[in-house]
């Protein structure tokens, strides 16, 4: 009985990892955010397209927005601007830019501007984050990553890939009208 | 190779592999760091070496954020030593990492239920195999000699 039973179980057991392991759909590098749930990190930046100006994610409190972190040298970021510049179009919450300047230098600022000038502007906002420290506060380890944030300025999802038309009606727009709908 | 390890190098060599990664030299050193951004007191360094390959590079999953030159990673042991600077106990500096990365970032996560499993699998392995041991044993010492 054992004879059988045993190695059944065993391959019963490496079927059930292999489903889960070698499924296409996981995205491997795609790690559950531990901000979730929580509250958005604060964020005082300097304005890429007007230095005088601050962005400041405590002046959006009371708003459903979207923060999404980006780089003129990501190559996955420049894919999915037309879909952002699409959403932007539909008025349904405001997108903020956080242009991320991995290398710290102020080149990424003119960069970002020319981006947006020849490319479109999908954010309301976009800040410019020098040092990369509004990206630790975030947990970004990749760009881009979106973040969506409710009323009460809780996390409540995060995308680690590209934007596009599809995860947006799936995955963006229903959580977005539940939180529209839960109180200031 | 850390670039932990550059304030022990030749000034020039330095000089050189600082305009190489194109390190923003603009940004002031905090106190207890030097021009390079590199930790004074030794203690503090000892500490940093330990912390920075406990902490995993999630730009390059494998590697530590000592052994990784990516900029997440640099960035990252900037914030470790800015934060040993300020006084900040290691377990302050792996809470500031894992609130932000998730457990994911530590190379050994802490004993919970989410990592029961990765913790406890070593030795149910080894039980394992030892009753299998035992039962193979057992039953070959009851066979006859000769066979």
């Amino acid at each position: 009985m054992w004879k059988f039973l045993l190695p059944f179980a065993a391959f019963v057991a490496l079927v059930v990892l292999f489903a889960f392991g070698l499924n296409p759909k996981r995205d491997i590098h795609a790690l559950p955010s531990p901000l979730i749930g929580k509250p958005a990190p604060e964020f005082a930046l300097p304005d890429v397209l007007d230095a005088s100006r601050t962005v400041n994610n405590a002046t959006l409190k009371g708003q459903v927005y979207l923060v999404n972190v980006w780089g003129t040298w990501c190559v996955e970021c420049r894919v999915e601007h037309e879909a952002l510049l699409a959403i932007s179009k539909q008025h349904v919450v405001p997108i903020i830019g956080i242009d991320w300047s991995v290398d710290h230098g102020m080149g990424e600022r003119d960069k970002a501007k020319q981006w947006l000038e020849r490319l479109g502007n999908p954010y309301s906002q976009v800040a410019f984050d020098q040092e990369g420290r509004t990206a630790i506060d975030f947990g970004v380890y990749a760009a881009p990553e979106t973040f969506l944030v409710d009323r009460q300025g809780n996390v409540i999802f995060k995308l680690i890939s590209g934007m596009t038309q599809e995860v947006w009606e799936k995955e963006f727009l229903p959580r977005i009208a539940a939180a529209e709908k839960g109180g200031a | 190779m850390s670039r932990g390890s550059h304030a022990r190098l030749p000034a020039l060599a330095l000089a050189v592999a600082l305009a190489g990664f194109g390190v923003a030299c603009a940004e002031p050193p905090a106190a207890g760091l030097d021009a390079h951004g590199q930790l004074q007191n030794p203690e503090l360094q000892v500490r940093f070496e330990r912390i920075a390959k406990e902490l995993r590079c999630l730009q390059c999953q494998n590697e530590s954020i000592a052994d990784s030159n990516a900029d997440l990673a640099r960035d990252l042991r900037r914030q470790v030593r800015e934060m040993l600077v300020e006084g900040k106990s290691d377990d302050a500096i792996f809470r500031f990492m894992t609130d932000r990365y998730g457990e994911f970032v530590r190379f050994a996560p802490p004993l919970s239920p989410k990592t029961a499993l990765i913790w406890g699998a070593p030795f149910f392995m080894l039980l394992l195999g030892g009753a299998i041991i035992y039962r193979v044993v057992r039953q070959r010492s009851r066979m006859p000699l000769d066979e």
